[in-house]
């Protein structure tokens, strides 16, 4: 391990309007390291992994990737730095026109890296490697169960071997069994294939499962990070509520009470 | 509310629609110049664009023509012009209600599909998906379908539209108002310029951007699920039709004012 951290952000702010999403998020991620953010719903876990990935432009800020910042850079290092990168979305997001084994190879495809008949054995190797039998493949994204779509998400986002690979609430909306599967398939994939994790989740059985290191993310800044053991003792009175699920503590959810 | 400050705030707004406009039409324009370039959807987009809106586009030029020689023929009557039927159908569909129809209906055809589609690939994060597989949506999703609609205007489906409604007028005219074929066919290839044709197929390519554009623009820009999905649907072929009409009368003043 080397002393650069993988994704280094410093002082992120990204606001919508006048509304502040993301206030002042600092966080590193060391190579190898798998780390999860936790945090409520609507806190800009999602919005921080789009700008990480320079689908949404922060205000101001630093976002270092291998020491390099990515902040203004132009379309070509874009590019380059994107290929890095593999993303499972929340909602899996596979491209509806097209049947699961073109969404697993797209990449490939589309940078013309593969045929499309070499592109169909790789597809079917990858569905396999995430528990999918080789009929699924053509199937259209429209034919699969919830389960089955995070699993080609899964399947899509390491298809192009990338260095880095996000999770956007890999288990929400499934069953505890196929949770805990995902949960398993998200370890083995990453220890396997070495490549550092950035993992976002409500899910505490998923924290334990996968996590190197956890960050806990509430009002657009990082309140606590550190170790996964450390989480039952984090004496953070915030974590504490969290993990726990209590209504009553020092985090207000806004609903509004008749 | 104080009247100036409606006016700047509308004055504010049309600037900036339209200059985010021209910053994504240069943007996809700039796309179309440099590779990768996607073949198969290029292909698959000239397919669904031009091929599959012929039978529309036939029937529409087929009863206008029809329609034209049955009311020129009327209204000829009044001052015994009833010879010059020929000559105004042939004008009259090509130079004007050739591309003009032809650009309607493809507006409502195309325009439509295009934002839906694009739109709900947005609002569904799948344009997001696209860029983290390292795929430049403007590449992939809209250089094809501005380049094969800026294509099939002209060279598929107007064209068509000129023979087809010459057509239903020449059928009309001999059929039922006793004018003799051959000299029908001759008046029509006499007073036929090849000015007349080539404003035909500029007015098509124009058209053909402007649909496609708007398709592209709206749909891209769309947010907020499916009722966002349907406002981009209908902004973008009321601002196609509106964009066809204002550019016909721009391209008739430029090849025929004198
Ligand atoms: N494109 C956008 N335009 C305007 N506001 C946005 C946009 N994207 C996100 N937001 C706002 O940013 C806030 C954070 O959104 P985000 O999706 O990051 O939440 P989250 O932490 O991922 O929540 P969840 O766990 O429910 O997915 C939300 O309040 C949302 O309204
Ligand atoms: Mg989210």
């Amino acid at each position: 391990m080397t002393d650069t951290p993988k994704i280094s952000l410093k002082g992120l702010h990204k606001q919508f309007g006048p509304k502040i999403v993301l206030d002042s998020i600092d966080l590193d991620i060391m190579p190898g390291e798998s780390m999860v953010i936790i945090g409520g719903s609507g806190s800009g876990k999602s919005v921080t992994l789009k700008c990480i990935l320079g689908l949404l432009h922060p205000q101001s800020g630093s976002i270092k990737v291998d020491g390099e910042e990515t902040i203004g850079m132009g379309r070509k290092d874009r590019k380059r730095i994107q290929e890095k990168f593999g993303m499972l979305f929340q909602g899996a997001a596979l491209f509806d026109s097209l049947p699961v084994w073109e969404n697993v190879t797209f990449g490939l495809l589309a940078a013309g890296k593969a045929k499309r008949r070499e592109a169909k054995e790789i597809a079917i190797e990858n569905l396999r490697s995430v528990g999918l039998s080789p009929d699924v493949a053509h199937l259209s994204p429209a034919e699969l169960s919830g389960g089955m779509q995070k699993r080609v998400g899964l399947a899509r986002a390491i298809a192009s071997k990338p260095e880095i690979i996000f999770f956007d609430e890999p288990t929400t909306g499934l069953d505890p069994i196929m949770a805990d599967v995902i949960n398993e398939l998200i370890v083995e994939r990453v220890k396997e294939m070495g490549v550092t994790a950035l993992t976002i989740t409500h899910d505490m059985s998923s924290v334990r499962k996968i996590a190197d290191k956890v960050a806990m993310i509430y009002k657009g800044n990082i309140i606590w990070s550190g170790p996964r053991n450390d989480i039952d003792n984090s004496g953070n009175a915030y974590v504490e509520q969290f993990i726990h699920g209590r209504a009553e503590g020092p985090i207000q959810m806004e609903v509004l009470k008749a | 509310m104080n009247f100036l400050a409606v006016i700047g705030r509308i004055t504010f707004g049309f600037l900036q629609a339209t200059g985010r406009l021209g910053v994504f039409a240069g943007t996809a324009i700039s796309h179309m110049a440099a590779p990768p370039f996607y073949f198969r959807s290029l292909l698959q987009q000239m397919m669904t664009i031009g091929y599959y809106s012929l039978p529309v586009v036939g029937l529409t030029a087929l009863f206008t023509g029809a329609a034209l020689a049955l009311n020129i023929y009327e209204g000829g009557s009044r001052f015994n012009a009833e010879s010059a039927l020929p000559t105004i159908v042939v004008i009259g569909i090509v130079r004007e209600l050739g591309p003009v129809l032809c650009g309607l209906i493809v507006a409502g055809r195309v325009s439509a599909s295009m934002a839906a589609e694009i739109g709900t690939m947005r609002v569904t994060e799948q344009i997001d998906a696209m860029s983290t597989l390292s795929t430049d949506p403007f590449k992939y999703l809209i250089a094809p379908r501005i380049v094969a609609t800026t294509l099939m205007m002209p060279f598929m489906l107007v064209i068509v539209a000129d023979v087809i409604g010459v057509m239903g007028g020449f059928l009309i005219a001999t059929g039922k108002l006793g004018f003799n074929a051959g000299n029908y066919m001759s008046v029509t290839m006499d007073f036929l310029e090849i000015k007349d044709i080539y404003a035909s197929l500029t007015k098509a390519a124009v058209f053909g951007f402007f649909i496609s554009l708007m398709g592209c623009y709206h749909g891209y820009h769309s947010r907020g699920g499916a009722q966002g999905v349907g406002i981009a649907t209908t902004n973008a072929v009321v601002s196609a039709c509106m964009l066809i009409l204002l550019s016909n009368y721009l391209v008739t003043e430029i090849f025929f004012a004198t």
